[in-house]
């Protein structure tokens, strides 16, 4: 009796951990679209480099340390280490002559951040220093 | 009977193991008068337009420092540098031998720290330029694993970082 539930214990806590690597490297238990949803703002505006500019400036204010960043492509990427390590990317593309998309994705310690409540806030401190709205992505 | 008991089991288990992964702290992209207090110590403002040379004496300052360059992007005015060091202190490590002493097993102590560095320039009107330096430090110990991940945030640090690179601005402009 005690012996097989030591066994179905172990295999409880065995199964827990034992996550396919495929799942692991495509992450792929969320909708596609709602994460862009939740991860992207559009703002009117094509002026990319003060863009970039901002999210950098927006990043640093939220304690962050810039790890690098591509006016070429349009990225950002910073990491912030306060007990835990939060990475984000941003990228920062046009949409029709007159938008540019913002984007973030984040990591915290070794977890996707899929949660939009730290997106959001992102985004109304970087709406803020933008001086812009932040439309949610259609 | 038994299956009652597994299933306490089950959900106990599963409960302490969910509870172990540590959540992203609410704040964590929130600014607060903190934040504002932070972007003044860690911000100066130059009277020159000409961004790259202000970058360049940056560049110069960091490595004075000792900083090595990890990367950077003139373009939107970004500097990140780094450097490992020594991260010992001789009241941690004896402290560490008289407590493993007392329990008889080793007792880890900080060896190494990684410091990094991201300096990013931004003009502001037609003639003046920001500097923004923010400072980070992971330290490890003679195990290998992290014992801190944090943000430098002494007034000290940053007062002299940029009383140095005044100076530099002004060799710089010297040609010296």
């Amino acid at each position: 009796m005690l012996k097989r539930l030591w066994y179905a214990l172990a295999l409880t806590v065995a199964l827990d951990g034992c996550v396919p690597l495929n799942q692991r490297v495509l992450d792929s238990d969320q909708s596609q679209l709602q994460l862009r949803q939740i991860q992207s703002r559009v703002f009117d505006t094509t002026e990319r480099e003060r863009t970039l500019r901002t999210v950098i400036a927006t990043l640093q204010d939220l304690n962050f340390v810039i790890d690098k960043a591509d006016l070429g492509l349009g990225t950002v990427t910073a990491t912030k280490l306060d007990g835990y390590a939060l990475r984000m990317t941003v990228s920062v593309y046009p949409r029709g002559e007159r938008q540019l998309v913002v984007r973030a994705n984040g990591q915290f310690n070794d977890q996707p951040v899929v949660d939009p409540l730290p997106y959001q806030g992102f985004f109304i401190a970087l709406s803020r220093a933008m001086f812009l709205t932040a439309h949610s992505l259609d | 009977m038994f299956r009652f008991v597994l299933a306490v089991l089950v959900g106990v288990s599963v409960t302490v193991l969910v509870g172990c992964v540590p959540q992203l702290p609410h704040g964590a992209f929130e600014l607060n008068p903190e934040s504002l207090v932070q972007r003044r110590l860690q911000t100066r403002r130059f009277e020159t337009s000409h961004e790259l040379r202000l970058l360049q004496a940056s560049l110069g300052v960091l490595q004075d420092l000792g900083f090595n360059i990890d990367e950077s992007e003139s373009r939107l005015g970004l500097i990140v540098a780094s450097k490992n060091r020594d991260a010992t202190d001789p009241s941690m490590v004896i402290g560490a031998i008289a407590l493993g002493a007392l329990v008889g097993q080793d007792v880890p102590y900080d060896t190494t720290q990684r410091i990094r560095a991201a300096l990013v320039t931004r003009p502001v009107s037609g003639h003046e330029t920001l500097v923004r330096v923010t400072f980070q430090r992971t330290v490890w110990n003679q195990a290998g694993q992290i014992t801190r991940n944090e943000s430098l945030e002494d007034p000290e640090l940053y007062r002299e970082f940029f009383f140095k690179l005044s100076k530099s601005v002004f060799l710089d402009a010297y040609g010296i």
